[in-house]
């Protein structure tokens, strides 16, 4: 079968071929064609029957001319070699190199598919993730094995905050250097894969991490293996040579977008904003590869970046994902005017994972409260600043003008930091509790009367007054 | 036998003569089940609960003779299962981390023995009914499992076995049909397919409240056992913590969490958490009066579709043996979705946002399963049923919260703008709704206090009151409001802080007695009421926003256990002598 060619397509149109006369193929098998020029495509087996078969052409079917079109069909579905060789190298979508060095010899090859997890077989985040920035940290923890996403917009510094994490990322009182990264773009310009690039080799994280890349010109299918492939290699390192592994991915607008392309020219109905309806099980077969199994000492912890269309939370992409993931990291536009980076919008922020990483065996004791403590002073802070908007700050009472400053420190010292600023949690929470003491210790009731004592300086407030 | 014809997707077509539609299937080398959905001459389509990559059209195809039906017995409880009843702890015991396809485990273990005590009325000859209780098997500490008849098994018992202890699939009696003279074999176990309701005496009425320890529920929004329920909630609106705190901590004997189309962690969470949990109403761990059907987001949407017919067809059946049961849903909407995809690729014609068009009729059905029943063995039982729902965007108006809305009696709205301000449950009190009101207020009046509706009611009209004075405090600030208006404003606060919220973590305040509810309730309308006093006779709000008590009576809640009642009760007698104080203080102040 595998050394058979097909000379029997019968149309080829938007993307797809039909073939004729083709027996036995197997649903979901590659596909390879090679075109008059004997230039080779790839392809997938989309849909099958007796005197059928529909095949998706990754590369597109433009000059594809009928007579001679020569299809083979490879009766295996889409695989990706995996050896320790792969740290350090440079992929694209189907796992072919782009780094200029010879492709992958392994015999050990994995479906890009994967399989189903058994949530029995499932073992519960609870490492803190040390990210070095203090919005996440304090207020919306990493835990190992989570999947926590970044929610950004156009023009926003996603990019520069997913690879500050990939640069600071560490587990508490262990070595950092457990942790390798895998990295995949899709759907970006040259321009930002080079950033990343640059900025790992800078750093010197290059050799800990593996990328796999898929540029905004490449073929829109392709795009659809690219974070496929990559989690097929993370699970590789984690589950087989037990590494931590942290994957970054961006953008997954970019991945549904393709997604949404590729459904139109199958034909699928569509459901919101010309959404499949599948979009959510897609998604899911993403994200759901993160995480920890029992036994085993590797796991994976997944921060998938996405750009809201119009910075609308409610757009099918984020709203989906936020049903998948365990919280989002949603960065704003206000924040980000104002020059404040990381531009961490908090309120909307959150972590579900972060009550079982948190805290007395994990970080501090006092993390827990403190951090529902900075959402709550926060939240009522923005109230303040509501309404001293109409009816100014001169008219604002004393407790009020008090909660103003608190929004504006918390602003700029807090979430504000810079590029390179690699915060411990420890200095993150003794941050905070200068922050919360520039508030009159009754109204911190979130805190325990212990922890006030223990941290708030009164002393300093009483001066500042 | 049959073949492959074509592939597409969970959807396969089927050269099958002689099906019918709902037919179990086997399809390929690979054993792939699925069901029969449609039927064309000698051809049919199915759905497959697995994956079709690999499939080759030609292959073999049969039809297995049933429909898809659930193993009822012991051994259900304390386990977790896929979609279509496969139980997940074996199923990794054979295949590994990852689910393989084509697994074949039996859904209850073949290998455990029971100890089955008969029915000591039931003698030799004795004529009997479908559901009948055969005898009783102590399944966990705290579950007796009684064994049913099938409830289509009806005739002479010609045999039941002794005392012993037996597996499931060993023979524990003889039944013989009188109408067709045949012989039936009885087992610890019947089969019973998911999509037909199980059968029962009569419908009854539902009377007692399904109390879950959470106070926005119990004592604003109740559901009665029996009930019809629904959360709906943007993400990350804490959906899932409620419906972890609802199964926790209720009052129901069985509870049936079925994960369909959700986080794979979540459930690994409540696996975990679970076994660690003691039952207040027991003293035994939580693990054994629950059980689990999980299908994640990233496992075979078609079992999607399945899974929450298996989780209803479970809880009917302990319902059956005169047990109140409560099954979570989590979440419907997955499951719709699961329906728009398998109708999307029949190329049915879409209706709204692509559903097919008996989205509504297919919700209304399911949710009929629940209600409070007089079973076959002549027990009382109940099955409350909660759905959660995952609106896109938060938008209640989309079709299946929209449906939902219709059909349940209990819609516990969660809020996106609560849940960022960290207002947990974030249960919207204003768009919230029990129909079960009546019915709750006549089991608090008999047994916590006769006062319970009207208190409920003047502190949701208090809430609605302080929802329209912020909106003015929004617009011109604080001060423009009178000191009768702020007080309001203050009690309102009072009411959400030290009421409405509740710490799913904290130790003490996840879970609220009746009594203890009621006790919060009545002192922090207390408060507002003897505050009320002070300001009408000319008191500035301003002073009384400084008392003390307000900042104490916020901390109640996580201060005193359920079983401290009478110290919390010692504090609201407290209350008057706080504002006498107060009002001495006042006369005595000069006036003006």
């Amino acid at each position: 079968m595998k050394n058979i060619e097909f000379r029997t397509a019968s149309s080829a149109q938007g993307g797809l071929i039909v073939m004729s006369g083709v027996p036995g193929v197997s649903a979901g098998s590659r596909v390879q064609i090679k075109d008059h020029a004997g230039r080779l495509r790839n392809g997938l087996v989309i849909r099958v029957s007796d005197d059928a078969v529909l095949v998706e052409v990754f590369e597109g079917t433009d000059e594809l001319d009928l007579e001679r079109t020569w299809v083979r069909f490879l009766d295996e579905p889409f695989m990706l070699p995996v050896s320790r060789d792969i740290m350090g190298r440079i992929f694209n979508g189907a796992g072919h190199p782009r780094d200029g060095r010879p492709p992958l010899v392994s015999s050990d090859k994995r479906n890009v598919n994967g399989e189903a997890l058994n949530p029995a077989a499932r073992a519960y985040p609870r490492e803190f993730i040390q990210t070095g920035v203090s919005a996440i940290d304090g207020m919306n923890s990493l835990t190992r094995g989570q999947k926590l996403p970044i929610f950004s917009g156009g023009g926003l510094p996603h990019n520069r905050v997913a690879a500050q994490i990939v640069r600071q990322a560490k587990l508490l009182g262990e070595e950092s250097s457990e942790f390798v990264v895998v990295f995949a773009a899709f759907g970006v310009s040259s321009g930002d894969a080079r950033y990343f690039q640059e900025s790992f080799e800078e750093s010197g994280v290059l050799n800990r991490v593996v990328m796999f890349l898929n540029l905004a010109d490449e073929p829109v299918i392709e795009r659809l293996l690219t974070p496929r492939a990559a989690l097929t290699a993370a699970e590789y390192l984690a589950y087989d040579l037990d590494y931590h592994v942290l994957v970054v991915m961006t953008d997954m607008t970019a991945y549904a977008e393709a997604l949404r392309e590729v459904a139109v020219l199958r034909g699928d109905v569509p459901a919101r904003k010309g959404y499949p309806g599948y979009l959510y099980s897609d998604l899911a077969e993403i994200y759901e590869r993160a995480g920890r199994i029992k036994n085993r000492p590797g796991s994976i912890t997944m921060i998938p970046v996405l750009s809201m269309p119009s910075d609308d939370i409610t757009h099918p992409i984020p709203d989906l994902t936020g049903y998948i993931t365990e919280g989002q990291i949603v960065l704003g536009r206000e924040l980000a005017n104002q020059g404040v980076y990381p531009p961490v919008t908090v309120l909307p922020s959150l972590s579900r994972l972060m009550k079982d990483g948190i805290g007395k065996n994990y970080t501090r004791e006092d993390h827990p409260h403190v951090a529902s403590q900075l959402f709550a002073s926060y939240a009522k802070a923005l109230e303040v600043r509501g309404l001293a908007a109409i009816i100014g700050a001169e008219e604002l009472s004393e407790g009020d003008r008090r909660y103003l400053e608190f929004a504006n420190a918390f602003e700029r010292k807090f979430i504000g930091q810079g590029e390179d600023d690699d915060r411990s949690v420890f200095d993150t929470l003794n941050l905070a509790w200068d922050l919360l003491s520039m508030l009159p210790p009754e109204v911190l009731i979130r805190v325990s009367e212990a922890e006030l004592e223990k941290y708030h300086k009164w002393q300093a407030a009483a001066e500042a007054v | 036998m049959g073949k492959i014809l074509e592939i597409n997707g969970p959807i396969v077509k089927l050269e099958l003569p002689e099906t019918v539609i709902g037919e179990q299937v086997r399809v390929g080398e690979l054993n792939l089940v699925g069901e029969v959905i449609g039927r064309e001459g000698n051809t049919a389509l199915a759905q497959l609960y697995e994956n079709t990559e690999g499939l080759r059209p030609g292959e073999a195809a049969d039809g297995l003779g049933y429909p898809l039906s659930v193993e009822l017995g012991p051994g259900l409880l304390n386990a977790i299962f896929d979609g279509v009843q496969r139980p997940l702890e074996a199923v990794w015991a054979q295949s590994g981390d990852r689910i393989a396809r084509g697994v074949q485990v039996h859904s209850l273990p073949r290998d455990k023995a029971w100890h089955f005590v008969p029915n000591p009325s039931l003698k030799s000859g004795a004529t009997l009914a479908g559901g009948q209780v055969l005898g009783t098997v102590q399944e966990t500490e705290s579950i007796q499992h009684r064994i049913l008849t099938p409830p289509n098994t009806t005739g002479e018992l010609a045999e039941l076995a002794p005392e012993g202890d037996y597996r499931v699939d060993e023979v524990i009696g003889r039944v013989k049909d009188r109408r067709d003279g045949q012989v039936h074999k009885l087992q610890l176990f019947h089969r019973w397919p998911v999509r037909t309701p199980r059968p029962y005496r009569r419908r009854d009425h539902a009377v007692k409240p399904l109390l879950t320890g959470q106070r926005i529920l119990d004592t604003f929004y109740p559901l009665l056992k029996g009930g019809k329920g629904a959360i709906p909630g943007p993400f990350g609106a804490g959906k899932t913590m409620l419906q972890q705190q609802i199964a926790r901590w209720c009052n129901a004997e069985i509870v049936i969490y079925v994960g369909c189309g959700e986080r794979g962690n979540e459930l690994t969470d409540v696996l975990e958490f679970m076994p660690e949990l003691i039952d207040p109403h027991t003293g035994r761990p939580l693990m054994e009066r629950t059980l689990l059907v999980a299908n994640t987001s990233n496992m075979p949407v078609v079992a999607r579709e399945a899974s929450v017919y298996v989780g209803i067809t479970i809880a009917e059946y302990f319902r059956d043996q005169g047990y109140d049961v409560v099954m979570v849903a989590d979440s419907t909407s997955r499951w719709a979705e699961a329906l728009r995809e398998v109708a999307g690729r029949l190329g049915q014609m879409p209706v709204e946002e692509g559903y097919p068009a008996y989205l509504g009729s297919r919700l209304a059905a399911f949710y009929e399963r629940a209600g409070r029943v007089e079973a076959l063995s002549g027990e009382f039982g109940s099955v409350s049923l909660i759905g959660a729902v995952s609106p896109p965007g938060g938008d209640f108006s989309e079709p299946v919260t929209s449906h939902t809305k219709e059909i349940i009696q209990t819609f516990w709205a969660l809020s996106k703008e609560l849940a960022d301000a960290r207002h947990y449950p974030a249960i919207d009190w204003l768009e919230s709704f029990s129909g079960y009101v009546p019915q709750a207020a006549r089991w608090w009046a008999e047994n916590v206090d006769p006062r319970w509706a009207e208190f409920r009611a003047k502190s949701l009209e208090l809430l609605a009151e302080s929802e329209e004075l912020q909106r003015i405090v929004n617009l011109v600030g604080v001060e423009a409001l009178s000191s009768e208006q702020r007080w309001t404003l203050e009690a309102a606060g009072l009411i959400k802080e030290g009421l409405l919220q509740q710490a799913a973590t904290d130790d003490i305040d996840s879970y609220a007695s009746p009594e203890k509810q009621f006790a919060l309730l009545e002192a922090l309308l207390r408060i507002h009421d003897e505050g009320m006093k002070l300001v009408k006779m000319g008191a500035s709000a301003r002073r009384l926003l400084q008392v003390p008590l307000l900042a104490q009576a916020r901390r109640w809640k996580s201060q005193y256990k359920s079983e401290q009642l009478e110290e919390l009760k010692a504090k609201i007698a407290e209350i008057p002598d706080v504002f006498e104080k107060l009002a001495e203080e006042y006369e005595q102040a000069p006036q003006g």
